[in-house]
């Protein structure tokens, strides 16, 4: 069992069109750094110098990492991070 | 033909331009896009006098507007009054105070008028037949009104929940009103999904860089009708923050254009304690937005998740001013002092507004010896309920001279 990441539709051409990846357990800026391995480019629209950008918020388990630990909270097996672009919104 | 004074569209956050097109979120790092000026040539042509020449309504200003023809939609919209409030500087113990009365904008009396007068003549440039926007109420009403007349088909999303004179008030133009059972932010979500499927203009999200702008009258007419001087303070109710922004950004600009020397205006940010998303973060000192679900009787101003957040924080902070937010109880005695201080009658927005202008002025954030504005956007005509069983009521009586004279002895007249 690995985290589930959740891509949103913008992102996903740099998933080969995959709305969920697999990530591995540690942090978020764990997390980030190894998924930019696999999908190369993800990282630099997701965070800038190691920081979440501001208009893309990040969730682990619903929860808005800015007011759990930021880049530091920790995401083991089973939980799932959804990535959300803040104002282009919706789903599709 | 293109006669505008627009460079194009640039992200806020990393800086990338774009054309101008009905765009709004940069599709590298998901900030939002804003129109970029020439002020260069806005400078040339956008004098003091050419201004005062104009008519009084909100395109007087159109060079600092981003549009490429003429005004096409709302042409009597804004210059609403200043209003030098005596009444109620007396009794919140200042000594100057202004009220900018956008509760007789036209044609639908909040300050709405101005986003959409600039959003709907958009987007005849862009060609569009369709006009759309999710809505607590107000923006709805602009849009159904001003899309009728400029011959749009309308749709507009709102919140089943919202007052039933604000739905009424939409659906006299007949457009299509599709009431979504949950609150604004879902409306608001669902219609970001609506916005990428259908080829309509949206004004609050595909065409949201060209709306906002709309906001920046409001300010301009402050300074104009002050004597084309800026206030100490200005307070101005926190929604999703953009109105805020704008202001702030039309002092800036009239300075950048030379149309005033001096920018030392402190901005406040008004809010109902039951949504203060803005309030809470300036008041723990982070710029990070903490979404919330709404309650209060401010529907007009119950957006949970603010788009402009972030940066209404940052205008908040950058000129030294503060937040403030009021309870529902508080909400409605500000409506009534306002009302019988001033002969205003303002929406529950504006209540918010006169309650944390006096919060303000208690705790000393606002100096009693300043010049203060307070941004009142919208009628009270159209939010009665919120005043049910709170007025002072008739004096019944029989059609007859002494039972109205029973009447007068009872009040010591």
């Amino acid at each position: 069992m690995a985290v589930k990441v959740r891509i949103p539709t913008p992102l996903q051409r740099l998933t080969q069109g995959k709305e969920e990846v697999e990530g591995i357990p540690g942090t978020i800026t764990g997390l980030i750094q190894d998924l930019d391995k696999r999908f190369p480019g993800i990282a630099e629209r997701i965070s800038e110098g190691g920081k979440v950008r501001r208009f893309v918020n990040v969730y682990v388990n619903e929860e808005d990492i800015r007011f759990l630990d930021a880049e530091n909270t920790p995401v083991k097996d089973g939980d799932e991070v959804s990535i959300v672009p803040a104002i282009a919104g919706g789903k599709q | 033909m293109r006669i505008g004074y627009v460079n194009g569209l640039k992200c806020r956050e990393c800086g990338r331009e774009y054309p101008v097109d009905p765009i709004y979120v940069c599709e590298f790092c998901f900030g939002p896009l804003e129109v970029v000026y020439d002020y260069k040539k806005i400078k040339k042509v956008l004098t003091r006098e050419n201004i005062e020449k104009r008519g009084k309504n909100l395109w007087r200003y159109r060079e600092l507007l981003p549009i490429d023809g003429d005004p096409q939609v709302g042409l009597q919209s804004g210059f609403t009054p200043l209003v030098k409030a005596d009444n109620l500087a007396r009794e919140l113990g200042v000594k100057e105070l202004y009220i900018k009365d956008d509760t007789v904008a036209h044609p639908t009396l909040s300050f709405k008028d101005r986003v959409v007068a600039v959003a709907l003549t958009k987007a005849k440039e862009f060609g569009f037949d369709t006009v759309a926007c999710a809505s607590t109420g107000n923006l709805a009403h602009s849009v159904a009104a001003q899309g009728a007349k400029a011959g749009f088909q309308r749709f507009v999303f709102i919140p089943a929940n919202l007052e039933p004179s604000k739905i009424i008030a939409s659906l006299v133009y007949e457009p299509h009103v599709v009431a979504v059972d949950g609150n604004y932010d879902e409306v608001n979500r669902l219609c970001s999904e609506i916005a990428n499927k259908y080829s309509w203009a949206f004004v609050n999200i595909n065409i949201r860089p060209f709306y906002a702008e709309g906001s920046k009258t409001q300010g301009f007419e402050i300074v104009e009708q002050l004597g084309w001087v800026v206030p100490d303070n200005v307070v101005v109710p926190c929604a999703s923050g953009s109105l805020l922004t704008k202001i702030w950004k039309s002092f800036k600009e009239f300075k950048e254009i030379g149309l005033i020397k001096e920018l030392g205006t402190k901005v406040f940010a008004a809010q109902a304690t039951g949504c203060s998303t803005i309030a809470a973060a300036v008041k723990q000192g982070t710029d990070a937005i903490r979404p919330v679900k709404p309650d209060t009787i401010a529907k007009s101003l119950a957006i949970g998740n603010p788009a402009d957040g972030y940066y209404a924080v940052r205008v908040v902070g950058e000129s030294g001013g503060f937040a403030e937010d009021v309870s529902d109880e508080e909400i409605i005695e500000g409506i009534k002092l306002l009302a019988k201080s001033e002969g205003i009658f303002a929406e529950t927005a504006g209540g918010v507004t006169l309650a944390c202008t006096r919060k303000l002025i208690e705790t000393g954030k606002i100096g009693r010896n300043e010049t203060t504005v307070i941004c009142v956007t919208g009628n009270g005509l159209k939010t009665q309920e919120a005043l049910n069983g709170r007025t002072v009521s008739p004096h019944y009586i029989k059609p007859n001279l002494a039972s109205f004279e029973e009447v007068l002895k009872k009040i010591g007249h």
